[in-house]
């Protein structure tokens, strides 16, 4: 287990360069920005002296150099619409981020959990009949469209929670549950075939055969077991929201690292595209540490191997 | 409670599944009583409902999708058929204790062996936590599980499969039950570990005066342990009567039929100019023990060691041995499924070094049937499919009318009607499915099978069927045999030599007849013991790293020759 922790580790700056590379050739094969920086009726010589000044005219591989060993010490240039450190944008705005996709996860995780399990037990029931329709509306429903439908319902009609913004509680609400839709539905439907697939093992026919209480059958010993597998499932997730909150974070205006790095694309603002995808993939990388981790603590066949 | 009466008493039960036109009634009308201190044995074949019967004692059929249109079942005098929950839940490992046929996956693989006794100790006496440990460690010693303080803190899949059924047995006595149902609880184990178990359920009985209720297929198990049968056909009891004169006097055809089932005959004489076809000298197969950091290569576990054998034509090979003994890895060498040391000769060509592409045109004439018929057929594959595809593979025969013919021989052959060709695995019983695992083979007109363990995972009857089809096959076409099994009876009944392994290497190994008659090594003679009488060890529970494969693998034998599906890798 050392070995695998060790080896995610050794992993961390070797997924940050490919990145970091990749990310880099693709913003100098779109073209250089100066054009959009310039007014219209900037001169040639003029483009020229800024191409000069911003270092475009060098080298490929030079500037990515360069980049690189600013980037070791946390230096991804100056903003070139904000005229501040890259990092600085981007880090300003990581709080809102991780506020959203945090309230995200503990909603989806608080839901489909308890859903997926009660579905499991009582199959074909009412519950099992919800969490169906619940996966299958999560599923299908991509987060611009419900994140428009919940303003219209609940900003624009019944004018109960702000369509946009951060600050009071009840502006997250939404965004919350929009970015957490789609997991949400997932993560149900996950548990409850992980539990269906459990909940008929001999180990569970022998801990009903002990006398032990329903509840502690169901939670102990079923889902004991089942969450092994949701965790794998839960991780890719809570890694792929990050995407999510591009999309979220523009639908209601949320200030956070989602939003800053589409600006940024948009205005070609490249210290901050590349600072932001930095540290995306960080937090992903974060996250999967995190997720082997756990595997530790839950499954002694991994604990002990 | 009734003193003096019946401690159990099943009166006209009957058992469905599923209702209206899906109906399926798995037992009808049974009724059977077990006193106090008593041994019931309920036999029959797999499907006879003799599990269910088992399992409708706690009430633990999957209700509501299962029901009981009629009967009663008391227990210490109190009705349990439709009794509430929170009761049955009070005698559920309490007064009943329960015990399994696969007693690894009877455990929950992330939970130790100190938790799952303690809870039953807590959920019924009301424990706390020191005090159940030190009752779980009581219990642990009672079963003897060799070092029960460090077994406390293991988990499942760190223990044999007999130490596994020992720990079984622990959580079912926890709460000194009267009744202890065990459903198949020997079957899933080596022979040697079998009588260990049975002996050690022997002497607790004796000593708890506990009823025992034994569910089994074996009828030599019923006969040593019993004093009542029950023997059980198609959800219903056909016989009854106690163990001595059921034995000494069967009544009805079916429990005749039963005890007639023993692999039976013997092998057919193989003429002494018969031509070898498969020679192997000095096989050898070592997996590496990688560990530490940059997993180096630490030491190896010698799978195989120093095997040599010869089949001549129309010759049976028996390789006999317990799990982890290495057969299975020797059955993969002969066949190049996978490469190690030694050297092999096939009809008189060295096929040692030859690369796999050029093996492969020789692969027709070499075959192999696994052990699980399940397993090995693909699902998705009609059966003409699965039969045709080695021809189509190895180029025989012309597309169309002529592989059909081929088909529909090679299934006629081995008692599958042809007409049937165009079904999927799933429509074929267990005995069936292993004739067209046959079949696929034969169509291919093999000079060489290697069966492993083909007869496992079938009833007694369907054994001797399967063993009858073999020796028919060969005499008819002269094919030679490698056959391995854990199985003595069949091996008997199949076999004109035998070689025995153990731990990698060849103990003993001789024409049959006289291995059979005067077994020379101490390890085929207690395995001899074992299987035909079922008498425990003398040295029964050797301490950890002791003689015995099963009872205390080292971390050798728990290592790759066998993979175990709880295998994980890392470190």
């Amino acid at each position: 287990m050392l070995r695998i922790l060790l080896f995610r580790l050794l992993q961390v700056p070797v997924v940050v360069l490919v990145v970091s590379f990749i990310v880099f050739l693709f913003l100098t094969a779109s073209g250089d920005p100066v054009r959009l920086l310039l007014p219209m009726e900037a001169s040639d010589a003029d483009v020229e002296a800024m191409r000069r000044t911003l270092g475009f005219d060098r080298p490929f591989l030079a500037r990515y150099g360069e980049f690189l060993l600013g980037a070791v010490q946390g230096d991804f240039g100056t903003s070139l619409r904000l005229r501040r450190p890259a990092i600085d944008v981007v880090l300003d705005a990581l709080p809102a981020t991780l506020e959203l996709a945090g309230a995200a996860l503990l909603l989806a995780t608080l839901i489909s959990l308890p859903l997926g399990i009660m579905a499991a037990v009582r199959r074909n029931g009412i519950i099992d009949w919800v969490a169906t329709t619940v996966s299958v509306l999560g599923q299908s429903m991509p987060i611009f469209w419900l994140g428009i439908l919940m303003i219209l319902l609940f900003s624009v009609t019944l004018g109960w929670l702000p369509a946009s913004g951060r600050g009071h509680w009840t502006a997250l609400v939404m965004p919350a549950v929009a970015l957490g839709w789609y997991m949400n539905a997932l993560m149900a439907r996950m548990t409850r075939t992980a539990m269906v697939e459990v909940l008929g093992q001999p180990y569970i026919r022998t801990a009903r055969a002990k006398g032990l209480p329903q509840r502690r059958v169901v939670l102990v010993h079923a889902f004991g077991n089942a969450r092994i597998p949701i965790l794998t499932v839960w991780g890719l997730q809570a890694g792929a929201m990050l995407t999510g909150t591009v999309i979220t974070e523009t639908v209601f205006t949320w200030p956070g690292l989602g939003r800053a790095s589409i600006y940024a694309v948009q205005s070609r603002d490249y210290p901050v595209v590349l600072a932001s995808i930095a540290l995306f993939t960080l937090i992903f990388l974060v996250i999967n540490l995190l997720v082997d981790l756990l595997y530790f603590v839950l499954d002694p066949r991994v604990r002990r191997a | 409670m009734a003193e003096g009466g019946p401690l159990l008493s099943v009166r006209d039960l009957s058992v469905s599944f599923g209702s209206g036109a899906a109906e399926v009634r798995a037992v009808e009308g049974v009724s059977f009583e077990i006193g106090p201190g008593e041994t019931l044995g309920l036999v029959g074949e797999s499907g006879s409902g003799k599990s269910v019967t088992a399992l409708s004692v706690p009430q633990l059929l999957p209700y509501p999708h299962a029901r009981h249109p009629s009967g009663s079942i008391r227990f210490e005098g109190a009705e349990l058929v439709g009794a509430p929950e929170h009761r049955l839940q009070r005698i559920r490992g309490n007064r009943i204790g329960m015990i399994f046929q696969e007693p690894m996956s009877s455990l929950n693989p992330v939970m130790t062996v100190g938790e799952q006794i303690e809870e039953v100790l807590q959920a019924h006496q009301g424990l706390d936590r020191p005090a159940a440990r030190e009752r779980a460690l009581v219990l642990l010693r009672r079963v003897r599980l060799p070092e029960p303080e460090r077994r406390l803190r293991s988990y499942p899949f760190e223990l044999s499969g007999g130490q596994a059924q020992r720990a079984m047995i622990a959580v079912a006595l926890a709460n000194d039950p009267r009744l202890l149902i065990a459903d198949e609880p020997t079957t899933a184990l080596d022979v040697t570990v079998q009588a260990q178990i049975l002996g050690l359920l022997r002497e607790l009985r004796e000593d708890l005066g506990l009823a025992l209720m034994l569910i089994t297929h074996d009828l030599a198990i019923v006969r040593k342990m019993a004093d009542r049968v029950c023997v059980m056909q198609g959800g219903r009891i056909v016989e009854t009567g106690s163990t001595a004169a059921l034995f000494a006097d069967p009544r009805h055809p079916y429990t005749r039929m039963l005890l007639a089932a023993e692999p039976r005959g013997a092998p057919v004489p193989v003429p002494a100019e018969a031509p070898v076809v498969l020679q192997a000298e000095g096989l050898g197969m070592r997996f590496p023990i990688r560990s530490g950091l940059l997993r180096r290569v630490t030491g190896h576990v010698q799978a195989v060691r120093g095997v040599s054998l010869s089949v001549r034509e129309g010759q049976t090979v028996g390789v006999v041995g317990e799990s982890g003994s290495g057969k299975t890895t020797l059955g993969r060498l002969l066949l190049r499924l996978v490469d190690g040391e030694g050297r092999i000769r096939f009809d008189g060509a060295d096929i040692t070094g030859r690369p796999r592409r050029a093996l492969r045109p020789m692969r027709r004439a070499f075959q192999i049937v696994f052990q699980d018929p399940v397993s090995a057929l693909s699902p998705r594959m009609r059966v003409e499919e699965i039969v045709g595809e080695g021809l189509r593979i190895h180029g025989i025969g012309a597309p169309g009318p002529d592989r059909t013919a081929r088909i529909e021989a090679a299934l006629a052959e081995v008692g599958i009607d042809p007409a049937t060709r165009r079904r999927f695995p799933h429509e074929f019983s267990g005995g069936q499915r292993q004739r067209i695992a046959i079949a696929r083979v034969l169509v291919l007109k093999p000079r060489l099978i290697v069966l492993d363990e083909p007869t496992s995972a079938l009833d007694r009857s369907v054994q001797a069927q399967i063993v009858e089809l073999l020796r028919d096959l060969q005499a008819r076409h002269g094919i030679a045999y490698v056959f391995i099994s854990h199985d003595l009876a069949v091996v008997r009944a199949l076999a004109d030599a035998v070689i025995v392994m153990k731990d990698g290497t060849v103990v003993e190994s001789g024409p049959a007849a006289g291995l059979f008659a005067r077994p020379r090594h101490p390890y085929t003679r207690s395995l001899f013991r074992a299987a035909f009488e079922l008498e425990p060890e003398p040295a029964d529970d050797p301490p950890q790293g002791g003689a015995l494969p099963g009872a205390a693998p080292g971390p050798e034998l728990a290592a790759p020759p066998q993979p175990a599906p709880t295998g994980t890798e890392g470190g």
